[in-house]
């Protein structure tokens, strides 16, 4: 088990956490329940954390998949510098968001959702875990043109002395005819 | 009929994405479910409405809304009835499984994964319970019958008048434990048996360390009968007490052992290496647990008159027992073998993990063209790993009789096969027969020949079918 990086479950989590706030939000607004206005919130704080949550980090080792469209929210997220990349700031912000939803009853397994989630980015904290941002790499272009102009560095592959030597034997194997007339410079 | 069978995992996940649609269907019903009952104690709603819910739960009356106080949230009641804790744990649990189960948790983080899904134990026990209390009530028989048409608009009068005496309302019975006893007793008994096996002894025959940290296992276990291609589970207490790894076999059927290569992939697999390493000569290996064997697609091999194998990077290790066992079919020359052709595709980057295998197929080069049955079996090997110094260095040795890279016969070739080519060669020669692709690789892979399986094969049963059988890893 020593090597999870514990970010990208708590990202799945948190990610889950958010729609079902979301959804418990949507379902205590339009069915107008008593103390609606934590259902109001539950849509708010929802709807925050997807976009917080959607662009996934890089992983430390191993190949990092990106969801898709994520890069305009990998930009957002990055501007936001050290409070977003930190998973101190993170485990304390979902802790946080997550109080108001235990007030009503659609919205109390969103904040539980959330609460789990927020443990599990703490747990990642402590291991010294951090989000970066999955950027395309700007490769340096190589101009295929410069390259053809410069001579070759490596002979052609070509088979052992021996081989290419004309033996005697063979003397009508050996000979050819020059494509080109060889004569002196007229 | 066995080959529906092959795809039980898309199977489970079908259904685990159903329980979680309905998981929230019926999590958002009950939340309206409990609002409006919570109202309607409060007399919000109309006069019928309001005289059910006050309906008290005392001798001669029975209750009808759970929700029993006037002064109540629907979150209190949720988290004080078996019902609502029950609802709520094992929503829990459902999500929890569900997020450690992504493609992403699951190919990276495989422990999280299998640690989290065992949490299913909570989920079925919470969901036989979730109807202990009985809340869910229907309307019962009174003596003399409640005439709901006549009464319904003269709740003042209930009781009072002979058309209309008290409605009584009793819980269901909880059902929820009919359906899912059958499957869990099943489990049950799967786990009961793996345990046994796991107290079997299991003794090492033979330990070899093969190049590029490949590690072969020999081994023998009472009673123990295996099929071409099967799997099984491998548990070293000394390792992981809890883990289980499958691994297919690479042994023939027809040997008095089984043996599993082992390639240096994760923890688990580079401890037991370093622990087999550090033994000395002869001695036997750490305490071994086997689960299995489990069959695969890849049984049916022989079933068929043409066989299509196509093993890509490490998948092709079921194709090793495979050809081992065809191997052992010759020397004995079986007449009841069906199979008359095989053709194998050998994909991979590059041939280093794999030496032991290179060395089986120059075997059986050598004993099929001793028995004059150069054309029972075709293969090629397609190398899609290779560059400028690989291509530089085949044209130098074109001219040679055996192949540069693996020393058989066969050429190697390079890049990935056409595989419109090789569909149609084996439609050519085979214009009658019933021929079976059996595919160890990757989901695309598997897309594409199953494309192609369907495009040349024909309705008219007197001309060549293709039929595609995966397996999965």
């Amino acid at each position: 088990m020593g090597k999870i990086e514990w970010a990208m479950w708590a990202n799945e989590q948190a990610l889950a956490a958010g729609l079902i706030l979301l959804t418990g939000g949507i379902v205590g607004v339009a069915g107008q329940f008593r103390d609606w206005e934590f259902a109001a919130y539950g849509v708010a704080a929802g709807v925050f954390i997807c976009l917080l949550e959607y662009p996934r980090g890089k992983r430390n080792k191993g190949t990092s998949v990106e969801r898709t469209g994520q890069y305009c929210l990998t930009v957002c997220v990055k501007a936001f510098g050290p409070v977003t990349s930190n998973y101190y700031v993170r485990a304390a912000l979902h802790a946080a968001l997550c109080v108001p939803g235990a007030f009503m009853l659609p919205t109390v397994l969103g904040c539980v959702c959330l609460a789990i989630a927020s443990l599990i980015y703490l747990a990642a904290a402590v291991r010294g875990e951090q989000w970066q941002p999955i950027l395309p790499k700007t490769e340096t272009r190589e101009r295929v043109g410069e390259s053809i102009k410069e001579p070759p560095q490596n002979p052609p592959p070509r088979p052992p002395a021996e081989l290419r030597r004309k033996r005697p034997e063979d003397l009508e194997g050996a000979a050819y005819v020059n494509p080109i007339s060889v004569t002196a410079n007229e | 009929m066995r080959k529906q069978l092959d795809k039980n995992l898309s199977f489970h996940k079908l259904v685990a994405y159903m329980i979680g649609l309905m998981t929230a269907v019926h999590t958002i019903a009950h939340l309206f479910n409990m609002e409006w009952y919570n109202n309607s104690r409060r007399g919000e709603y109309d006069t019928l409405s309001t005289a059910l819910s006050s309906l008290e739960d005392t001798d001669n009356e029975t209750y009808l809304n759970p929700i029993r106080s006037t002064s109540t949230t629907p979150t209190y009641v949720v988290f004080t009835t078996i019902a609502g804790i029950t609802g709520v744990i094992i929503t829990l649990a459902l999500i929890l499984i569900i997020t450690s189960s992504m493609e992403v948790i699951r190919r990276s983080y495989f422990e999280v994964f299998w640690y989290t899904h065992h949490l299913f134990v909570i989920f079925f026990a919470g969901l036989v319970i979730h109807g202990a209390g009985r809340i869910v009530r229907s309307q019962t028989t009174t003596d003399p019958p409640h005439n709901y048409s006549v009464c319904k608009d003269r709740s003042q009068d209930w009781g009072k008048i002979p058309e209309c005496p008290i409605p009584q309302f009793a819980g269901g019975f909880p059902q929820t434990w009919m359906w899912v006893i059958g499957p869990m007793i099943l489990y049950l008994c799967e786990r009961v048996l793996r345990f046994i096996r796991y107290m079997q002894t299991v003794r090492y025959r033979k330990i070899v360390i093969r190049p590029s940290k490949v590690l072969e296992l020999q081994l023998e276990k009472a009673g123990f009968k295996m099929e071409v291609g099967q799997y099984v589970f491998l548990n070293c207490p000394a390792i992981s007490q809890l883990e289980w790894h499958p691994f297919t076999m690479t042994s023939a059927p027809e040997e008095d052992f089984f043996s599993v290569h082992i390639r240096s992939v994760g923890d688990w697999t580079q401890k037991l290496i370093s622990m087999v390493e550090q033994l000395p000569e002869g001695a036997q290996g750490p305490k071994m647990g086997v689960d299995g064997p489990f069959g695969t697609a890849s049984e049916d091999v022989f079933d068929y008159e043409v066989s299509m194998l196509v093993g890509c990077g490490i998948g092709v290790t079921p194709f090793a027992s495979i050809l081992k066992s065809i191997w052992y079919k010759f020397k004995e020359s079986n007449p009841k073998l069906r199979t008359r052709k095989i053709y194998f595709y050998w994909l991979c980057r590059e041939t280093h993990a794999f030496e032991w295998f290179a060395d089986l197929l120059q075997v059986l080069e050598r004993e099929m063209e001793e028995r004059g049955m150069r054309d029972f079996l075709t293969y090629k090997l397609f190398l899609t790993g290779w560059d400028q110094s690989h291509a530089a260095h085949v044209m130098v040795h074109f001219d040679a009789d055996t192949d540069v890279v693996t020393g058989l016969k066969q050429k190697t070739h390079y890049g990935r096969p056409n595989w419109d080519k090789e569909f149609e060669q084996i439609r050519k020669e085979h214009p009658t027969s019933v021929v079976g692709t059996f595919l160890c690789g990757p989901q695309v892979l598997a897309k594409t020949l199953e494309k192609k399986c369907v495009k040349y094969s024909d309705v008219d049963p007197r001309k060549t079918k293709f039929y595609f059988n995966k397996e999965n890893f």
